[in-house]
């Protein structure tokens, strides 16, 4: 595919490939693991596209593209992504469960030395090697900071192909802009669903990083990219800056999409795949003349916790939908704090809930009410 | 009177350093100092700083530096160099970094050729957590993880680094030397001089093991701890040249 084609129809995984690429991707590092190997094989096959062009003496498609590698583990992968993006260089990596386990210390390094970059995760089914079905159990991970010390990962959520696209764009883009690590959210069924997408004209908004990249100290000050404040003070006065700076983001960069939530009963809460399933579901119970609308935070950190609070006001109960035992909902309830009933449903093991399944549960509520 | 035939200016290395008296650490940071100066290569330098004694390394040398996690210093250095091939990157690494919780990313990272300098510095203990046992100590040496003596029917035995990245075909120089007397001292900086000469000319992976001390950890003075390294860890650890694939000039 080149920069000059603007529809597709492909893989939720390809469209990351082809977005990250047109956001002007530098390098990608990544060891294989389903059902997110088709992200890496995108990027092997752009960049040996690349080499091949030079060879010849031709133009690459994609010129900023300098490196693939597969690493010998998601740990070295997330850590040449560490070295490589505190270049100042746009860098990424792709991973999914254990892959994702692995790579938390080094995310937590990232987000302690303010090094930028995009990081996917192609949720699977866990504990442990689970299954390479879709789940959504790793929002707590990802969400809640999976490594050590205290920070914050700005993580997005697509549900659609398109979306896939157009969030990785995003992404590298706000990583940038805050000097932090950013987790793309997305899982098995979204990175294999083929659909049909245009490639949005995402703005690559490149942000100066003079003042702080590593490519030699030639007349200027050396620049020392760490996470080791061995200080007590000097420790605190570094966390209240992250600290401030997350605070930023949670003011500006919440996202969320609503749907018939005015004058709504039940408010359906879910991200990712399953808020597909739930739109459905909104539509189909009001039909029935149940009430029902949906909130899908696409921002899972920053969490769109105010506005969750401000539909509580006017709603009669949330109902959670997730892949998972529920872990997004505990989010649900610290927003909701009591004005409403907070329930919720969830299916595991890479299994989807029915349309019927959910609007059972939505009869249950009525009844209780 | 006496005439001064050499006097670099000391521009990379601006120590004081924190380390122990007597410890190979700071002398090391001396001659990487004064090998970067002498190369008029300190605009060029990326430093990679593992965790270990030298965490602080980015205190001590005037050139951009990165602190990564424990042992992943050679995958972090592949980013950086692959992203910016014009620079020059070095990593440098203890024996617990290096060869225990990096094992992996050392062995990988010269098996692609990665276009990196490692300075390795075996002083077989574990210096910064307090003296444990390090996949280096020697048979019989006393830890606080072997404190009747390291047991290799029990724990195996010491871990020959250069011996077993010369099992690869990519790495160009594999050096083991020791800084124990002035003899030792200046081939030391001949090798990590050697080890830049060949990054700048874009041959591949090279790597220099520097036997050293730790007086505190264990429990000698500086003086025993360099009869130590001369004496005992050269028995095992033999000095000299495993790999010149490229004929190089020193
Ligand atoms: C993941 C992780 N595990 C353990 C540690 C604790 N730790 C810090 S330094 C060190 C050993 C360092 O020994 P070596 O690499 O030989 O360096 P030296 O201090 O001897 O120079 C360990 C285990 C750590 N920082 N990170
Ligand atoms: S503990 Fe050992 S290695 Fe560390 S600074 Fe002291 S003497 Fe050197
Ligand atoms: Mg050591």
């Amino acid at each position: 595919m080149g920069l000059e084609e603007k529809v597709a129809f492909i893989k939720g995984n390809e469209a990351v490939v082809e977005a990250a690429l047109r956001a002007g991707v530098n390098g990608f590092f990544g060891y294989p693991i389903t059902p997110a190997s088709e992200i890496s094989e995108g990027m092997a096959k752009a960049f040996w596209e690349n080499l091949e062009a030079i060879k010849k003496g031709g133009k690459p498609r994609y010129p900023d593209y300098q490196i693939f590698l597969q690493m010998e583990s998601e740990i070295a992968s997330i850590n040449a992504v560490f070295g490589g993006a505190a270049t100042g260089k746009r860098v990424m990596t792709a991973s999914s469960g254990p892959g994702m386990s692995l790579k938390q210390e080094a995310i937590s390094f990232m987000a302690g030395a303010e090094v930028p970059a995009v990081i996917v995760n192609v949720m699977r089914g866990g504990p442990g090697l689970g299954n390479i079905s879709g789940e959504q159990s790793d929002y707590f991970q990802t969400v809640k900071g999976g490594g050590h010390g205290d920070y914050k990962v700005l993580t997005l959520a697509p549900n659609s192909v398109q979306e896939m696209a157009d969030l990785t764009s995003l992404l590298f883009n706000l990583t940038d802009k805050y000097r932090s690590p950013g987790i793309l959210l997305a899982d098995g069924y979204l990175g294999q669903m083929k659909e049909g997408i245009i490639f949005p004209e995402t703005k690559t908004e490149f942000t100066d990083k003079s003042s702080w990249c590593l490519n030699g100290a030639k007349n200027r000050e050396k620049h020392v990219v760490n996470s080791l404040f061995i200080n007590q003070d000097e420790l605190e006065a570094h966390k209240i800056r992250l600290k401030t700076k997350f605070d930023l983001m949670e003011k500006n960069e919440i996202r969320f999409e609503e749907y018939k939530t005015r004058n709504a009963e039940i408010i359906i809460a879910s991200y990712g795949v399953v808020s597909r399933i739930a739109k459905d579901v909104v539509d189909t119970a009001r039909k029935e003349g149940m009430k029902v609308g949906l909130i899908r935070p696409i921002s899972l950190w920053p969490f769109p916790q105010e506005k969750i609070r401000k539909l509580a006001k006017k709603t009669k109960a949330f109902l959670t939908l997730e892949l998972s035992f529920g872990q997004m909902v505990e989010d649900v309830k610290l927003a909701v704090n009591g004005q409403c009933p907070v329930h919720f449903y969830g299916r595991y093991g890479g299994n989807l809930p029915t349309e019927e399944e959910i609007i059972k549960q939505i009869k249950k509520i009525y009844k209780k009410k | 009177m006496s005439k001064v035939l050499y006097s670099p200016k000391v521009e990379t290395y601006t120590a004081p350093t924190s380390y122990c008296p007597g410890c190979g650490h700071g002398q090391l940071h001396k001659i990487i100092g004064d090998a970067i100066d002498e190369l008029k290569i300190r605009e060029k330098i990326i430093f990679v700083d593992s965790v270990g004694c030298s965490v602080f390394a980015y205190k001590y040398f005037d050139c951009d530096h990165i602190q990564v996690p424990h042992g992943r210093a050679p995958a972090a250095a592949t980013g950086i160099k692959r992203l910016m091939p014009e620079n020059v990157v070095l990593t440098y690494q203890g024996d617990g970094d290096l060869a225990a919780i990096g094992t992996a990313e050392i062995i990988h990272a010269a098996n692609r050729g990665e276009n990196i300098s490692v300075f390795f510095v075996n002083n077989a203990i574990y210096g910064m957590t307090g003296g444990q046992m390090a996949p280096t100590t020697l048979i019989g040496q006393k830890t606080t993880t072997s404190h009747t003596g390291r047991d290799e029917q029990v724990v195996g035995y010491p871990i020959k680094v250069c011996e077993l990245l010369n099992t690869l075909e990519a790495p160009i120089y594999l050096e083991r030397v020791a800084m124990f007397d002035a003899l030792h001292i200046r081939q030391t900086k001949e090798a990590i001089k050697k080890s830049f000469r060949i990054q700048l000319k874009n041959k591949g992976f090279s790597l220099v093991e520097i036997l050293s001390n730790c007086p505190t950890n264990w429990k000698m003075t500086p003086e025993q701890s360099m009869d130590y390294v001369k004496n005992e860890m050269t028995q095992e650890f033999k000095l000299g040249t495993i790999r010149d694939k490229e004929f190089c000039q020193k």
